[in-house]
């Protein structure tokens, strides 16, 4: 859901930075690859040999019809059709913090992908926590825009939480990109000023 | 949903004969075997561009199109087959044939043994899906057909399909499997095996020697069906279908007779089907169904399907407890495992295990896309930044 909203406003800048990482030829698993839209993006212009998971059969036929292979499932379920470190890179775009096991799907993706992409809205960004603050209602954004009754997003996160989460499970992060609307900022160590300011962040991690 | 829909037009079934003896899975050779087949739209010069399409377990021949201006229905996957749709007969070559054992045209248990000049009944050799599918190769080596761009069927098609993927894995590049298993359930067994048994258990049967006889196990195979056409709906689609709904009348009889709709249907479904089907074909093809099983015969489906370049799409129904949704993901997650191109949708359906046959405009919307492989960007390259 996130996704098509990111697509009807225009936000493209993810898709671009995380074309940007990948090298071409690659293996690529997209996981709630939505309808096919990376992907697609993926095989034109880095050549890759892609797969995707989605869950909704409406994307799935929407994938479909772009010419992409696509895997009607829950990747809540797991990813246990896929070996060990099979796919280059698995990406999770904008769907960890709707997943009900966010600590089992990432998991399961660093044992399938050699190196993986994962990209959330970062909920200590300062718009969301004066927003917060001020108003004291459950905050919405230009990347959060649902009510709390009917958001996908059930688990939200914060960069801290994430570097957190990494340090107790062994996790490298090999990239980390902060962005805003219009701006992106690289760096690989955690600090305040990134989770302040980053709107978005996109962590590139991987798992021996 | 579908723009130009057309028919292929009146078509004729056509008849071959293998002349040489086929070696089958049980180790009996067998021979001559005719086999009933149809085909629509023309083989290119490259000859890539032929479809196997594979009925399922009653079905004939007769896929799509008309046999005469007073047909009153075409072939049983008219919706999917013709010009534009989505096996598109202005693109591709389709051919469809009589499975071997059959009773619509193709050598089964009711044709003439040539040596006795009487019905083979249960003389005919028990056969399987291997021999079934290597029948077919027979077919399509007579036509000339040197690969196939895609071999496609819904249930007992599909896992002809399937096999058909294992036993000539560089003559297919994609298959398309429909509401399939790569091996039945014990409960899929079990209602094959009571409807075998209520054939078996008419007197009329006679083991199976009948066909000069006056009285025909129509009761047994009637009943079969009917046990079958419960098991191609589901709870949801019997609701929708007749509800507790009473067959023309307003309260109930008090005797034996029918009083539901529900009945009165299936009563229907079993009459008309003894008028087109014979009771020893019934026995020998639902035990070819229920013997398919290359997860066993290979050790495992992935070790199965290893050889196989093609590409796969796989299509399950939510409501279909026959062949469920777990089978198709079975078949999926072995694919995935081998790192094929493999694509999967479990399409959302009150009919059960039957909407293979109904739900034509999502199948058609798919098929297309599958069968399509060139198909350029639609993401505006302008918002990329």
């Amino acid at each position: 859901m996130n996704r098509h909203y990111a697509e009807s406003k225009g936000l493209h800048l993810n898709y671009s930075i995380i074309s940007d990482m990948i090298d071409d030829y690659a293996r690529v698993l997209d996981l709630g690859c939505g309808n096919g839209y990376l992907l697609k993006l993926l095989k034109d212009k880095k050549h890759i040999n892609g797969n995707g998971i989605e869950i909704s059969q409406k994307e799935v036929i929407q994938c479909l019809e772009k010419g992409l292979s696509v895997i009607q499932g829950d990747i809540d379920e797991g990813l246990k059709q896929f070996a060990d470190k099979s796919y280059d890179y698995v990406i999770l775009n904008q769907t960890l913090q709707s997943t009900h096991n966010p600590d089992y799907v990432l998991e399961e993706m660093l044992r399938v992908g050699k190196k993986c992409i994962v990209s959330f809205p970062n909920f200590a960004y300062w718009r969301i926590r004066f927003k917060f603050f001020f108003t004291g209602a459950m905050p919405k954004s230009r990347v959060l825009p649902f009510e709390w009754f009917n958001t996908p997003n059930i688990h939200l996160l914060t960069v801290k939480d994430f570097f957190e989460f990494t340090k107790q499970h062994n996790i490298t992060i090999l990239e980390g990109i902060y962005t805003t609307k219009a701006k992106v900022r690289k760096a690989i160590h955690y600090n305040l000023f990134s989770n302040f300011f980053a709107e978005e962040v996109i962590f590139i991690i991987a798992k021996n | 949903m579908i723009n130009n829909i057309q028919s292929v037009g009146i078509v004729q079934t056509k008849f071959y004969t293998i002349e040489e003896k086929i070696q089958f899975e049980s180790g009996v050779e067998f021979g001559p075997i005719t086999v009933a087949y149809e085909t629509y739209g023309t083989l290119n010069e490259n000859e890539d561009n032929a479809i196997l399409v594979i009925h399922a377990l009653t079905g004939d021949a007769h896929a799509a199109g008309y046999h005469s201006e007073n047909d009153k229905k075409p072939g049983w996957w008219d919706d999917l087959i013709g010009p534009g749709k989505a096996f598109d007969t202005n693109k591709y070559f389709v051919i469809c044939s009589n499975i071997l054992g059959g009773c619509s045209g193709t050598t089964g248990p009711s044709a003439i043994n040539p040596q006795t000049n009487r019905p083979y009944g249960t003389s005919f050799p028990v056969f399987t899906i291997e021999d079934t599918v290597k029948v077919m190769k027979k077919l399509l080596d007579f036509l000339k057909i040197k690969s196939l761009y895609s071999v496609a069927g819904g249930s007992m098609g599909g896992m002809q399909a399937i096999q058909f993927v294992i036993s000539y894995p560089d003559f297919v590049k994609s298959a398309i499997l429909i509401a399939t298993t790569a091996r039945l359930s014990p409960q899929a067994i079990a209602f094959n095996a009571v409807g075998r048994n209520s054939i078996i258990s008419d007197p009329n049967w006679n083991n199976g020697d009948y066909y000069d006889k006056e009285q025909k196990p129509d009761r047994g195979l009637s009943n079969a069906r009917m046990i079958g056409h419960i098991t191609y709906l589901c709870e949801e689609a019997m609701y929708n279908k007749f509800g507790r709904r009473l067959q023309n009348k307003n309260h109930y009889d008090f005797n034996f007779d029918i009083d539901f709709q529900v009945e009165s249907y299936l009563q229907h479904q079993g009459q008309i089907f003894v008028d087109r089907f014979d009771a020893n074909s019934y026995l020998y093809i639902t035990k070819a169904v229920d013997y398919f099983d290359p997860c066993d015969k290979y050790g495992s489906l992935t070790n199965a399907f290893k050889n196989s370049n093609a590409k796969f799409l796989v299509m399950s129904f939510d409501s279909d407890w026959l062949f469920p949704s777990c089978q198709s993901k079975e078949i999926v997650n072995s694919l995935m495992k081998l790192g094929k191109d493999v694509s999967y949708c479990e399409i959302k359906s009150p009919c059960g295990h039957d909407a293979f046959l109904l739900e034509y405009e999502l199948q058609s919307k798919i098929i297309k896309s599958f069968l399509n492989d060139h198909i350029k960007g639609d993401y505006n390259e302008q918002a990329l930044c």
